[in-house]
Formats: C-alpha cells, sequence, structure tokens
C-alpha cells in the first residue's frame, strides 16, 4: 500500500468578526465584480464600451425630469415592499408571499374603487386604503397562524398564496372588464377620477414617494426603538431567549405578519390609488419576489434598503434604456439584475467564512 | 356531455411541464435543498433548445436541406440540458459551496432566468424579422412530434395513452426512475438522509456537498426538459415571451402536493393540468371568469395539503427536515 | 496518598513500551500520542498533550468530569474534529483521520451521546446509510444481517422499525449496531448509560461483555464510577482537558477513581459570609418533571430555599438540575408537585406552570442566570445596552422602549463588573466567556432579586472572573436573596454554599451542611442515593 495519507489542504472556519471597513470592501468589491461582468455581458451584445453603458444607463435615469420621476417612483414602489416584508425575515419568518399581499391590497382597494364611485373622494380614499391594508393583513396573518400552531412550512404556503391573489384578481378583472372580452378593466372612474391620489406639485408620484418615505422612517424606528420590533428581534435571534424572557413567540409570528401584510396591502394601495388606477395580475410585477432580495441585501436595515433598491432600480431603468436605443427585449433588466444578486449573495461568504490553511505535519 | 377521450390527452399534454419540473425539484428538496430558481431554471431549458433549435434550422435553410430527425432532436435538446445544467451549477455553488440563503439565491435564480429566456427569446424574434413576437421552429416541433404510426387506429385506447410525442413518455419514466431510485437504491437512501439529516449523513460516510450538487442538477436539467416540451411539443415550436407562465411555481406546488413522491407526482400533474383546462369543458355560461376561479384549485389544494400533513405531524409526509438550511460541519 | 495515582505520562510511556517489547501482539489497538485540540484560535484548550492507549479484548473507561475532554478526545478519533497537534496509530501504524469515513475505515466507530439517526428511516435504513457495498440494495438481505448481528451480541431489535418510534434505548441499540455491520472492532462509547434505565443499562453491559469477548476494544466515556468498576479492564482518567492517570480498575478502588477525577480537595479562599435571616422563600414539593419523550428527570423531589443564604446544588450532569430550575423559572412543564414563593408578608404563591412574564406580573422578582449563556440568557448578535433591556423592556406605556435607562445599566455593570469591552455598543457574542458571564449576572441582580438561581455561572471562566461571580453571589446572600447555585465544582460548592442540595438520577439523594461535609462525601451522594454505594469501597 503505496497511499499516502494528506491532511486536507484547507478547511474552512466561521469568522468570529470582521471590521466593518472589511465588509463593506467585500461587499463593494463584488458589487464592481458584478458590474463589470454586466457591463461585458452588455458590450458583448450591444458593441457599446463599458463606460458608455453606464454612460447610458445614467441617461436612462436621469436623463430628462420624467425619466428622474419614473426611477423615483420605481424605487418607491420597490423599497417600500422591501420595508414591509422586513418585520417578518427580522424574526426569520420566510416570508416569500409579498407578492400576493401587495396583489391583494391592489384588489381590494380596486374593489372598493370599482364597486363605489359614488363615495366622496376622502372617504373613499381612506376605505379604499383600509380595505387594502386590511386584505393585505389577512393574507400575513392566514400563512403565520399555521406557522405558529402547526409550525407550517411558511415558506412554501405564502408562495401558494401568492397564485391565490393572482387568481382571484384574475377572476375580477375579467368579471368587471371593459369592454367585453378585452381581458382588461382598463383604466377605473377614468372620467371623475374617483379613488384617484391627488398629485402634489402636479407631480402624480410625489405623494407616493412622500408615503414610502415616511414608511422608510417609521419602518427604522419601528424595528430599531419600538417594544414590538425588539420582542421581533428577539425572536428572530433565539426563540428560547424569546421564551425565557415572556415573550409569547406564537402571538409575536401573527401579530408581525399582519404589521408585515397590511404594509405590503398599502402598497397595493398606492400602486391602484396612485399611478395604475386600475387592477391587473401584473401590477405587482414580480416586486414582491424582488423586495425579499432588496431587504436581505441591505441586511434588513431600512436605511440601506435605500441603497439597494436604488441599486436594482437604476439598474433595471438603465437597462431598459439600453434596451430601447437597441432595440433589445426589456427583460434585459432581469438578467442584470440577477447578476449583481449572484455577486452579493455569493460575498456574503466571505464576509462569514475563510479559509483556513491546516498546519502540514510532515515532522510527524 | 363531457368527452374523456378528447379531454384526457390535453390534460397530459399540461400535465408534462409540471411533472419535469415537480421530478426534478423533488431531487432537490431530498437533498435538503428548497430550490425556488425552478421556474427561472425552466425558462432557461426552454431557451437554450429554442436557441439550439433555432441556428440548426437556420443553417439548414442555408444549405437548403431537410431536417435530419435524430439531430433535430439531439440538438435542442442536449442545449437544454447543458443550459439547465449551468443554471444548477449557479445554485449549488452559491447555496452549497458559499452557504448562501436558498431563498434568495432561488428568487435571483428565477428573475434571472426568466430574464434570460425572454431576453433571448426576443432577440431571436427579431433576428428572424417577423411580424409576429414569436418563433415558430415548426420543422423542430415535427421531430419532436413523431407518434406511433398506429395509435389512432387503436380507439379510445390509443387516443388517450399512445399518442403523444416521446417527451411524454421520457417523463414519466424519468418520474417513475425517479421514484425508484428514491427508494429502492443506494443512492436514493443516502440522498433522502442528506435533506433530513446532513449531519448524521457526513457521520456515515456520506459526502453531504456532492449529493446536493448532483441532486440540484440533475433535478435541473430534468426541470429543464419540461420548458422544452412545452415549447417544442405542447406549444407547436413556437416560442413567445411569457408563454411559459408560472408552470414553474406550479410545479413546486406540485412537489408539496405529491407529498415529495415523485410517482404519485405522474397522476398528480394530470390533475392539475386537467384543473388547468377544466373551464374548457364545463359550461360556464355567460360567466367566462369562473374559469380563473378554477385555476386556483391547485393553489388551494397544495395548501390544504401543506395544512394538513404538518397537522398530522406523521413523519413520512413531512418536507424533508433540513430543507433551507445551509450545511456547515463545524458549527456547533 | 492521592499523589501516587497522579502517574506521570513518561513513566506511564514508558510502562507501555515495555509492554509492547515485551508481548508482539500486545501492540495497542489505538493509540493516541501528546494530542491537543483548541477550540476559538487556541483561546480555550479542550485536550492538552493527551496521550491514551486501548487494547483488543479490551474496555477501557474514560473518566473525567464534565468539561474535561473526554468527548473532545473521541471526537478527533472517530473523525469529527481534527487534532491541532499529536499522533494517532491504529494497530501500530499512524493514521490520519479527516472524517468519520476515514475512522471507519479503520474500523473505528463512535456511539455518539446525541444520536445521528435519520428519524424517518427504518432502523436496517439508518444502519446501511452511507454503505458503499457491492450489487444493489437489498434491504431484505440487510435487515437479516441486523438480525444476525442482534443474535450474535444479545440485541433485541425490530429492523423494520422507524427510528421516530424508538425509545432512546432501542435507539441506542440501532447506533451500536450501525458500528458492528461496518465491521468496526474499536468502539467508542459516549455515555451510554446516561439515558437509559438500570434494566437497559444491564443489558448494554451484557452485550459490551459479549463484544470484548469477541476481540474488539471497546472505549466508554462516563462519570459514573460504579459502572467505570462494573465493566471496564483499565481507566484513564482525564480532568481539565490534561491526562491524570490510569489505572487497573480491578486494583484499584471507587474513592482512588474518585480522587482522580476531582483531584485534591484544594483550598479556594472563597467567602462565606454567614447567613442572614433564613426565612423561608422557596417550598418546592414533590416536584416531578419528565422529559418530552417521557424519561423522568426529576422525580419528587423536595427542599426549600431560605433568604440570606447560598442552596448549592450538586449532581453529576443530567441529573435534573436544568429541569429544576427552569421549572421554577416557569420555562418547564412539570408533572406534579408544588413550587410556593412566599412573599415579603409571607404570603404564598404558586409558581408551578407558569410562565415567567406572569410571575413578573405578580410582582415577584426571581432572577435566573441559564446554563446557557448566549443562547437564552443573552442574545449574542445584539450589544450590551439591548441585553440589558431583555428583562425590562416592558416598562411603561409607550410603545417605544427606554433606552436611556438600559444603556445607563449597561455602562454601570461594565463599571463595576470590570467588563472588558470595547463599549456598550459591542454584540455580546463577540466579549470572552467571563465578560459575557459578568453581563448576565450583572443584569439578573440588577433586578433586584428575592431568589437569584444560577446554574455553572464559572463554567469556561478565568479565576478573576470566577471571583468576581462569587463575590457578586455573595452580595445578594448578603441582602437577605435566596440564591440557588448549581455548579460542578465541588471545592467551589462547598466553600461557598451554605447547605447543599445533592441529586442524583433525578432523585433528591441528601441535603448536606457544606460546613460539615468534604469532597469525598459529596461526591459519593452524587453517585448513588444517601451515599449508599460507596460503602464497600471504605
Amino acid at each position: 500500500m503505496n497511499k499516502k495519507t494528506k491532511t486536507p489542504f484547507f478547511h474552512i472556519v466561521k469568522r468570529g468578526e470582521i471590521p466593518l471597513w472589511q465588509s463593506i470592501a467585500i461587499h463593494i468589491g463584488a458589487l464592481v465584480l458584478a458590474l463589470v461582468v454586466c457591463s461585458i455581458l452588455t458590450t458583448l451584445i450591444t458593441g457599446l464600451n463599458p463606460i458608455k453603458v453606464y454612460a447610458t444607463m445614467f441617461e436612462g435615469n436621469f436623463g430628462t425630469e420624467r425619466k428622474t420621476w419614473v426611477m423615483l417612483h420605481a424605487l418607491a414602489i420597490l423599497l417600500g415592499i422591501s420595508l414591509a416584508l422586513t418585520p417578518g425575515y427580522k424574526m426569520r419568518f420566510w416570508n416569500i408571499g409579498g407578492e400576493g399581499q401587495v396583489l391583494i391590497g391592489c384588489m381590494a382597494s380596486g374593489a372598493v374603487m370599482h364597486n363605489h364611485p359614488e363615495i366622496p373622494n376622502a372617504l373613499l380614499l381612506i376605505l379604499m386604503l383600509v380595505a387594502a391594508m386590511a386584505a393585505g393583513a389577512i393574507w400575513g396573518m392566514i400563512p403565520a397562524f399555521f406557522k405558529a400552531k402547526w409550525n407550517t412550512n411558511e415558506t412554501l404556503f405564502t408562495l401558494m398564496m401568492n397564485y391565490v391573489a393572482i387568481q382571484i384578481t384574475a377572476y375580477f378583472t375579467i368579471r368587471w372588464e371593459v369592454p367585453k372580452g378585452s381581458g382588461k378593466i382598463g383604466v377605473i372612474n377614468q372620467n371623475t377620477m374617483a379613488g384617484w391620489l391627488p398629485k402634489i406639485a402636479d407631480q402624480q408620484y410625489l405623494l407616493t414617494i412622500i408615503v414610502v418615505a415616511a414608511l422608510t422612517i417609521f419602518m427604522y424606528f419601528y424595528l430599531k426603538y419600538s417594544k414590538q420590533g425588539y420582542e421581533i428581534a428577539v425572536v428572530g435571534e433565539s426563540e428560547r431567549t424569546a421564551r425565557y424572557v415572556g415573550i409569547k413567540v406564537e402571538h409575536v409570528f401573527v401579530r408581525t405578519m399582519a404589521i408585515s401584510g397590511a404594509l405590503c396591502g398599502l402598497i397595493g394601495y398606492l400602486l391602484v390609488a396612485g399611478s395604475a388606477h386600475t387592477i391587473t395580475t401584473t401590477l405587482s410585477g414580480g416586486r414582491g419576489f424582488t423586495g425579499v432580495m432588496v431587504a436581505w441585501m441591505a441586511k434588513f436595515n431600512p436605511i440601506l434598503m435605500i441603497l439597494t433598491s436604488f441599486l436594482i432600480a437604476f439598474m433595471g431603468n438603465g437597462a431598459q434604456e439600453i434596451a430601447s436605443r437597441f432595440y433589445l427585449n426589456h427583460s434585459f433588466s432581469d438578467i442584470l439584475t440577477g447578476i449583481i444578486i449572484f455577486f452579493l449573495i455569493g460575498c456574503e461568504f466571505f464576509v462569514s467564512y475563510k479559509l483556513e490553511h491546516n498546519k502540514h505535519r510532515e515532522e510527524a | 356531455m363531457f368527452d374523456i377521450v378528447s379531454f384526457f390527452p390535453r390534460a397530459v399534454v399540461q400535465s408534462v411541464p409540471l411533472l419535469c419540473g415537480s421530478t426534478g425539484e423533488t431531487i432537490t428538496e431530498k437533498s435538503g435543498n428548497l430550490n425556488l430558481g425552478i421556474p427561472g431554471i425552466m425558462y432557461v431549458g426552454a431557451i437554450s433548445g429554442v436557441i439550439g433549435a433555432f441556428f440548426y434550422e437556420q443553417s439548414l435553410k442555408a444549405a437548403d436541406k431537410p431536417i435530419n430527425t435524430f439531430l433535430g432532436i439531439l440538438i435542442p435538446m442536449v442545449c437544454c440540458l447543458i443550459g439547465s445544467l449551468v443554471m444548477g451549477l449557479i445554485y449549488s455553488f452559491l447555496t452549497v459551496s458559499l452557504r448562501a440563503n436558498q431563498n434568495v439565491t432561488g428568487l435571483a435564480l428565477t428573475t434571472f432566468g426568466v430574464g434570460f429566456g425572454n431576453f433571448f427569446g426576443g432577440s431571436l424574434i427579431k433576428l428572424t424579422g417577423s411580424e409576429v413576437p414569436s418563433i415558430a421552429l415548426s420543422a423542430t416541433h415535427g421531430c419532436f412530434v413523431h407518434k406511433l404510426p398506429f395509435a389512432k387506429n387503436l380507439g379510445w385506447f390509443g387516443r388517450m395513452f399512445l399518442n403523444y410525442g416521446f417527451l411524454v413518455y421520457i417523463s414519466v419514466i424519468i418520474a417513475f426512475v425517479a421514484a425508484y431510485i428514491l427508494r429502492h437504491t443506494r443512492h436514493g437512501l443516502n440522498l433522502r438522509a442528506v435533506g433530513e439529516n446532513p449531519a448524521t449523513a457526513d457521520a456515515a460516510g456520506i459526502n453531504v456537498g456532492r449529493y446536493k450538487y448532483f441532486a440540484t442538477c440533475i433535478g435541473s436539467m430534468i426541470a429543464g426538459l419540461g420548458g422544452l416540451f412545452y415549447i417544442m411539443d405542447y406549444a407547436s415550436g413556437v416560442w413567445s415571451n411569457e408563454g411559459f407562465g408560472d408552470r414553474g411555481w406550479l410545479a413546486i406546488a406540485l412537489v408539496i402536493f405529491t407529498i415529495w413522491r415523485p410517482n404519485i407526482g405522474v397522476f398528480a400533474s394530470i390533475l392539475f393540468g386537467a384543473l388547468y383546462i377544466l373551464y374548457l369543458y364545463i359550461p360556464t355560461g355567460a360567466n367566462q371568469a369562473i374559469k380563473e376561479f378554477y385555476k386556483m384549485i391547485p393553489y388551494v389544494v397544495t395548501i390544504i395539503v401543506l395544512v394538513a400533513t404538518s397537522m398530522r405531524k406523521k413523519k413520512e409526509n413531512q418536507p424533508p427536515e433540513s430543507l433551507g438550511i445551509p450545511y456547515f460541519r463545524e458549527e456547533r | 496518598m492521592i499523589g501516587t495515582f497522579h502517574y506521570n505520562l513518561k513513566h506511564l510511556l514508558e510502562l507501555v513500551n515495555k509492554e509492547v517489547s515485551g508481548l508482539d501482539q500486545q501492540v495497542p489497538a489505538v493509540a493516541m500520542r501528546n494530542i491537543t485540540k483548541t477550540f476559538n484560535s487556541g483561546a480555550v484548550v479542550a485536550n492538552k498533550d493527551v496521550s491514551i492507549n486501548v487494547f483488543r479484548g479490551e474496555i477501557l473507561a474514560l473518566l473525567g468530569e464534565n468539561g474535561s475532554g473526554k468527548t473532545t478526545l473521541m471526537n478527533m478519533l472517530s473523525g469529527i474534529y481534527f487534532p491541532d497537534d499529536g499522533q494517532i496509530f491504529v494497530d501500530g501504524k499512524e493514521v490520519v483521520i479527516r472524517s468519520p469515513k476515514d475512522a471507519l475505515d479503520l474500523g473505528i466507530g463512535m456511539i455518539h451521546q446525541h444520536f445521528k439517526l435519520v428519524d424517518v428511516l427504518t432502523a436496517t435504513e439508518n444502519i446501511i446509510l452511507g454503505l458503499k457495498e457491492e450489487g444493489k440494495l437489498d434491504l431484505k438481505k440487510a435487515a437479516q444481517r441486523v438480525k444476525d448481528i442482534c443474535d450474535q451480541y444479545g440485541f433485541e431489535l425490530d429492523p423494520y422499525q422507524k427510528v421516530y418510534n424508538m425509545s432512546v434505548s432501542q435507539k441506542q441499540t440501532v447506533e451500536i449496531i450501525k458500528v458492528l455491520y461496518r465491521k468496526a472492532d474499536i468502539l467508542i462509547l459516549d455515555e451510554p448509560t446516561a439515558v437509559l434505565t438500570p434494566q437497559e443499562t444491564n443489558s448494554l453491559f451484557n452485550v459490551l461483555r459479549n463484544m470484548k469477548a469477541d476481540g474488539k476494544a471497546v472505549i466508554i466515556i462516563t462519570h459514573k464510577l460504579n459502572e467505570v468498576k462494573e465493566i471496564s479492564d483499565y481507566v484513564d482518567v482525564l480532568r481539565h482537558g490534561e491526562f491524570i492517570g490510569s489505572l487497573k480498575t480491578s486494583e484499584s478502588t471507587t474513592q482512588e477513581m474518585t480522587n482522580m477525577m476531582v483531584g485534591r480537595q484544594v483550598s479556594l479562599n472563597i467567602d462565606r459570609p454567614d447567613p442572614v435571616g433564613q426565612d423561608p422563600r422557596l417550598k418546592i414539593k414533590d416536584l416531578t418533571v419528565r422529559s418530552e419523550d417521557g424519561v423522568l428527570k426529576l422525580d419528587h423531589v423536595s427542599f426549600e430555599a431560605l433568604g440570606g443564604e447560598v442552596l448549592g446544588i450538586a449532581g453529576i450532569s443530567g441529573s435534573g438540575q436544568k429541569e429544576l430550575l427552569e421549572a421554577i423559572a416557569g420555562l418547564q412543564v412539570t408533572e406534579e408537585g408544588s413550587i410556593m414563593y412566599v412573599n415579603e408578608d409571607g404570603a404564598e404563591e404558586e409558581l408551578l406552570n407558569q410562565d415567567p412574564n406572569k410571575i413578573r406580573r405578580k410582582g415577584i422578582t426571581l432572577s435566573f442566570v441559564p446554563e446557557d449563556r448566549l443562547g437564552m440568557g443573552l442574545v449574542g448578535n445584539m450589544d450590551l445596552a439591548d441585553n440589558m433591556m431583555l428583562r425590562s423592556f416592558r416598562a411603561g406605556k409607550s410603545p417605544f422602549t427606554d433606552r436611556k435607562a438600559p444603556r445607563k445599566l449597561a455602562e454601570q455593570v461594565v463599571d463595576e463588573l470590570e467588563v472588558v469591552t470595547p463599549g456598550i455598543s459591542t454584540a455580546v457574542r463577540r466579549l470572552s466567556g467571563g465578560n459575557v458571564q459578568k453581563v448576565l449576572v450583572g443584569r439578573e441582580i440588577a433586578e433586584t432579586p428575592r431568589v437569584l438561581m444560577t446554574a455553572y455561572a464559572v463554567r469556561g471562566l478565568d479565576i478573576n472572573s470566577s471571583y468576581t461571580i462569587y463575590n457578586l453571589i455573595n452580595e445578594q446572600k448578603k441582602k437577605g436573596v435566596a440564591v440557588i447555585y448549581v455548579g460542578e465544582d465541588l471545592d467551589v460548592l462547598i466553600e461557598l454554599a451554605d447547605r447543599i442540595v445533592v441529586l442524583c438520577d433525578g432523585k433528591l439523594s441528601g441535603i448536606l451542611d457544606a460546613r460539615k461535609t468534604d469532597k469525598n462525601e459529596v461526591g459519593l451522594y452524587m453517585t448513588s442515593l444517601h451515599g449508599e454505594g460507596g460503602e464497600e469501597n471504605e
């Protein structure tokens, strides 16, 4: 037997702590790498030089006032959804049902708007808001209830709830379609503008942006300084510690998901009353899923989420610009978003772990 | 009158993408990886096949030759498998080697994959310069739907069971083989152990990382075939963006519905497929909207199954115990 | 005379070498040489320069108190850990064991304390898991072999039973057969009897004797002396990660082994102020707790804790200490009994099956320093200030938490207890063990409790930190607090406590006056009810 016994060349060790600058450097490194890969890909497809790629992207976001508003609106909606999802994730409740929670909010507010255009506008808007938040809250609470009671897998449950919401919306879209057979509702209350959120300073999107800005501040304080936020953090970190200090873990699950769902409903309301003025099954547009990634990349910090949702919104709008200038397909942005997220997810490894060389045992 | 002989085959062709997706996802989940990238992988599998077939057909057109059935099947198939394999590798590398969060990775993979499919689909559409936003690969479609010549002459039996393209039978065979492997072979046993309790599997000398990689990659390739079937067989070789729809998510639902058993998946997928098209057969009268409610049934039923299994707590019917959790040996 | 048992390592090696050269066949099945293993980049030394030998046809008991490094040492033999330094020989050949698979290939099989079984699989499926046998999987054949092994060594097991339906003893049987099925001839059992009833222990020992007769080398990790006496041929003793000595079982007494295991009684010079008041504070009666899988953890335990005294609780690990404290704290479901809390005005409150919040709302301040500091008492990822809030965050009507008071408290604790930390905004998991404990104890004491419970309060702490904790406990005692101190170091218990409640197998073994007892007496109460078993060795 001539097989030499070898010690493994290296092994993976969990890092104790890592200085903040090092962690930031790793993230920035990953982002730069991702942007380089994105630009190489774009160059290959369009023939643009990489610098031009980002110049075009920049124009796509800030080229005109209109484009800037569109970008800010996209950012606000994405940020809003990410913020709404955050409390759940803080307590390690893997909710990937944001899509459904937003959509059911759209549906509820749209239903009120469609069925009761006669109500005075201010009251109608309030009713729509209440309906949207209640619907979202219910959508969030159902999986949480089963998780608390029977430990039902919340990831799979919330995923399924998305499609229940989509089909409910699809059902009403057809019931209320205008004209019959078009499969679309079209703009609701086109003439009376009942249930439309007012423009501020003649800007349609401004109100939405303000609401989300307020939500950001609210969420920051809620998570960091409120008693409920504290309970959420303790439950997320350690259910045993939570029980040790008398926190009712099941109760916190349901309450937190009610809040999270209600806020998703709020975003749905903003989408319907603030910009779309109609209901379609694609109103949420996958942002319920993207929001998970945005929140995760920001480590569930509301302030950092502004950055990560800006990154995604910027890349999205920038890729749209490239796509339309070069007659490419608009899905280009999804590819770039995917690449960036791959890199940012992957780099976490180097924050939490390091590779260590094994001592050689030649002396033995 | 409800015509089962014409209804059944339609349900079957609806079921194949779901079956492939769920078989693939079941194998993946048995290793403890919850791959939410399946919808993206199916898109990539489909578009890879389409790209392969497209360039093959283009080269034929240039040379003015008829299509070779063997190559017409092989080229799209190999492209599809490679495309889905790469997706599986990305997922495995991130979640197994780099221990990234499985949910986030899966969602990113779906975003990427769906975008990839639609983007290249759209680009090919531009290349063909066609008026309609779709690519028609009718020659390749012809290769994929070669059927038994005598099937139609065998009455209702032939029409219900023998009158399909070969991918239908392959998907069923894969599902049964997967069920057999999981249940009755050493590798299947080891794989189940990895998904249930990786620390135990590790202690028993099983290479946990390798099993996770293999299961995920093979699962991805099977799921990719589902995408290929959808385009080349069901959709008559026509790629249109977003055409595949939400079948990827439905496939994940099917995994839960079948409580992680691919052989049940064969029948359950036909049931899901039937629910998908049921509205066409049930008189709805003026109420067209009700069909959307029928489409909801698979998801609602899945939720009921999920809740019921968690309430009954029967160990065999639970999701693999370590589903979604990365494994690190020295974690204490 | 105790000193004579402290064998010099070199002396021992010489002894072994002589034996080896004298008898060709007597090459040890396993020899570990100068093994060192540290954790946390050298901060925690689990094993230091340990060398042991095991021969075939022999049962070796590896004896030592909790935390003496027995399991770590064996984990290196079974491929779970990789040693920092040292060599391992199997049958005289040096080997490198990188993984459990390597170990099994060498014929080494370990039965862990926490079973490594897949619940949804059957006994046979678990047993053949990971095997690379020729041919296709034949469960029937495998089940037959399992039956054969059972017959050969005297096990009872249904090969087709699912693991989740099994009792603890059945699961252990599966683990052992798993190792035998792989033809392991070097077996390591990590505290195998900790979870067994006396009858089950007996049948296990019969099996072990059969294995020994079959020429296998068996290592059994334990801290139960009567079992060592009953089953082993040799005893190797570890203490604080170091090898202390080796004894031939038939030539030594339980007393000798105890002495080697616990070490000389050393004077620690811990202050022990006289108790004050001594009014009954907690009256515990017939407390009975059963674990989720039905094992009796506490069996009709009754005692009183008095204000102004330190009540020590002694017992080998897993004798019910954890369940006792958690039952009082409202964290453990109990089967029967009562826990009466006596108020300042003499009124009594039942604490049985309450939750911590309900207890608090009754105005009872009951502080609890649990064994698992970062998994239960504190939140590792939160900073000092946030951890201070765990008990008090509900105070006040505002929906927001009061941030100032916890910060002040954190600063105060850091200041008074000399916690070494970069600041109060540092996550507690980044602090060293001693500082973590100071933070936890500091918070619990700040509540001005009337009852203070601590579990293994000085485990893993350096000398200075330990004394800080003792002083804090004494201060509380002087204030009239009823302190319950669960400890593993008998020297400390004897010097710190006023009375010592000794638990053995979940039963009350005795209540001793700490001023009058000594280490040996406590040790005997720990290992056998009322010290009965020890008499034969006197």
